[in-house]
């Protein structure tokens, strides 16, 4: 499913990841933690396709994202929430959801039900459905954000902060959607700094320090 | 190719939708061409004749100035919220998002295009005399424009500082469009014994070579 050989990436010059192994099976959840700079969000983009490796080897789905097609084509099998919501300010929230499911390549126009029960898990409720993104809360737009991802069904799922921004509801909610995925048959990479409730969504948590795997405990 | 197709409609008709609802082309973009024209016409301090024989250049210099203004906007649609980022992770190919952004930039500088028109025949008393001339060099130009503008659009976002940088970026590079767009504009208000038609070969061109080369080379300015 995911697998990276002493991985090296690069923000600019700096070396982000300094040489990273790490092995994740399918249909595994895994939750990575570590101080600020350590490298996990480097790690979730380079396993998203977004970044390519400087050295090492990564292979994720089956593809080898040393080449840049093949990062491409992984892009659409995976599913990553990042820091930023990538809304569309003046589109309403099903509008959102809808474009960004037919952007990563489904076939068919996403089902209104579909988008409204997406919508819906994430507690988004029918009257916010048809507003303009600007007119929502910064919690909404995460939701909103969610949402999107839950249409798309990816196979790989990479959450940076999922947590990040949302109430206590809407942080079980996250909670709920992660069980979801993972027994759907998805494979789940969480990065969060709140490690009382990560851990109790998985019994593996890697520890990044320095760009590279610190601890790798599966308890 | 079918793929290709959906991703670049899907992002015109997005960007599209989007400007129709913030509505800043028509609300301030078209006001400020019509500016254009105005203040033009107070700058040269002219009677009617003096405008009517640098219509076309003032035209067309209006029209870039517009298309800088679309451009920005197309870009920072992309930039505010990480959008960009996630047109990437979506595996849509550079190609079909360049074209879907580009297009759409068309769409509002032909409408634009449309609305300057207008205010040179009503402000300066231009008249129409090749209406076919006129049709085919403002979608020419305006493809050019577009193609053009998105591409830098691009660049000039990847280096961070598109708000300035852009205008010293595109308007050099555009200066063939502006002279093609003009002497075609002449022949065709009746201004010039040019020949319009001609000058309409070197925008078919640059149409044709800003496409292709902006397709080509979108997908190395969007990935990091």
């Amino acid at each position: 499913m995911v697998e990276l050989n002493a991985a090296v990436a690069l923000l600019g010059r700096f070396p982000a990841l300094t040489g990273v192994d790490l092995r994740i099976e399918p249909g595994e959840t895994v939750l990575l933690q570590g101080p600020n700079g350590a490298g996990k969000t480097t790690l979730l983009r380079l396993c998203a396709g977004l970044l390519a490796p400087e050295s090492g080897s990564v292979t994720v789905l089956g593809h080898d994202l040393t080449t840049g097609p093949e990062r491409r084509a992984v892009r659409r099998r995976v599913g990553l929430l990042g820091h930023s919501t990538g809304l569309y300010e003046d589109l309403t929230v099903t509008e959102n959801v809808r474009f960004w499911a037919r952007a990563a390549g489904l076939d068919a126009e996403p089902s209104v039900e579909r988008v409204v029960g997406a919508l819906q898990r994430l507690g988004l409720d029918d009257g916010l459905l048809d507003l303009p993104v600007h007119r929502l809360s910064a919690g909404q737009r995460r939701r909103t954000s969610l949402a999107a991802l839950v249409v798309r069904r990816p196979e790989l799922w990479l959450l940076d902060e999922p947590h990040a921004g949302l109430d206590q509801a809407g942080r079980n909610v996250v909670d709920t959607l992660i069980g979801d995925a993972v027994a759907a048959g998805g494979t789940v990479v969480v990065s969060s700094h709140e490690l009382e409730r990560v851990r109790s969504l998985s019994p593996r948590v890697v520890t990044l320090a320095g760009g590279t795997v610190h601890r790798d405990t599966n308890a | 190719m079918n793929r290709f197709l959906a991703d670049a409609r899907l992002v015109a008709a997005k960007d599209l939708r989007i400007e129709a609802r913030s509505r800043v082309v028509l609300n301030q973009v078209a006001p400020f061409a019509l500016l254009v024209l105005v203040l033009f016409g107070f700058a040269l301090d002219a009677d009617q004749r003096t405008l009517r024989a640098f219509a076309p250049g003032l035209f067309w210099v209006a029209v870039l100035l517009c298309a800088l203004l679309a451009v920005q906007r197309s870009v920072s649609v992309e930039q505010a919220d990480g959008a960009l980022t996630g047109l990437r992770l979506s595996g849509m190919s550079p190609a079909a998002l360049f074209v879907g952004k580009a297009a759409a930039v068309f769409v509002q500088l032909v409408v634009l295009e449309v609305l300057l028109t207008a205010g040179i025949i009503v402000l300066y008393g231009s008249e129409i005399e090749q209406p076919l001339l006129v049709v085919a060099t403002g979608v020419l130009a305006a493809v050019a424009v577009a193609c053009t503008g998105t591409l830098y659009g691009a660049l000039a976002s990847g280096l961070g500082v598109r708000e300035t940088l852009l205008p010293i970026l595109l308007l050099p590079v555009l200066a063939p469009v502006l002279i093609g767009a003009t002497r075609a504009f002449d022949d065709a208000l009746g201004n010039a014994a040019v020949d319009g038609w001609a000058w309409l070969g070197l925008l078919a061109v640059f149409a044709v070579v800003a496409t292709a080369g902006g397709a080509l080379a979108h997908g190395a300015l969007v990935e990091e």
